[in-house]
């Protein structure tokens, strides 16, 4: 029964939905953070500049590459979403989740091919 | 999640398709040659049209970000409506103030 309950669970659009969710999260996570690096300008341009320099590190870089990957992922899902709720187009939406998350990952890609 | 909430999380999530756009563009813009804070704030300090687009982006992902945050409380925690409702609140306020905050340093001259 409970097996029954849960099958959509791994199903194409089941995931898609989590990933939305989830890089949502992330991103939430990550915004008060992002605005108080950026307030470091505040206290003097020496001290956003100390930042960005620490941020130079690989592992920021990578890090940096997976927000960019959620926020394109999270754009591309949302977009999917709004589309779905006020158009008439529900066809080929397996297609486009996985594409969602093949485009994301690449221009995550690129990004980290640029800083690197 | 009541229709008012949902009309607001759509809402918010269209106004910021197109800025969500522009700011992986910059992001792209901004790290060609590395990060320097002289080159971001060359860009944005005085700036009234950074101003308007990241004062509207912070807005409306303010709006979003806590109704998304209500929606993942009330469903994955065993928190009540009100109370997941309340953290919401607080949270969209703190993104909010910072980033407005943000907003002045990188703008103010």
């Amino acid at each position: 029964m409970i097996a029954r309950q849960t099958a959509y669970r791994g199903s194409a659009l089941w995931i898609a939905a989590m990933v939305h969710r989830v890089s949502g999260l992330g991103l939430a996570i990550f915004l008060p953070l992002h605005f108080l690096a950026l307030g470091l300008a505040i206290e003097g341009d020496a001290k956003l500049e100390s930042f960005l320099r620490w941020s130079d590190q690989p592992v920021v870089k990578f890090a940096e590459g997976g927000l960019v990957f959620l926020l394109t992922v999270h754009l591309l899902g949302g977009l999917r979403i709004l589309v779905i709720e006020n158009f008439p187009w529900t066809g080929g939406q397996k297609q486009l989740a996985t594409l969602a998350a093949a485009i994301s990952a690449i221009v995550a890609f690129i990004f980290l091919a640029r800083v690197f | 999640m009541n229709v008012r909430l949902y009309v607001w999380q759509r809402t918010t999530a269209a106004i910021m398709a197109p800025l969500v756009l522009v700011h992986i563009a910059v992001i792209f813009y901004a790290t060609r040659q590395g990060m320097s804070a002289a080159d971001i704030l060359s860009r944005t300090q005085g700036s009234i049209a950074w101003a308007a687009y990241y004062g509207l982006f912070v807005a409306a992902v303010s709006i979003h970000a806590a109704i998304g945050m209500r929606n993942v409380l009330t469903e994955w925690l065993p928190l009540m409506e009100r109370r997941a409702g309340r953290y919401a609140i607080a949270f969209g306020v703190l993104l909010f103030v910072l980033g407005f905050r943000a907003i002045a340093a990188v703008v103010l001259p």
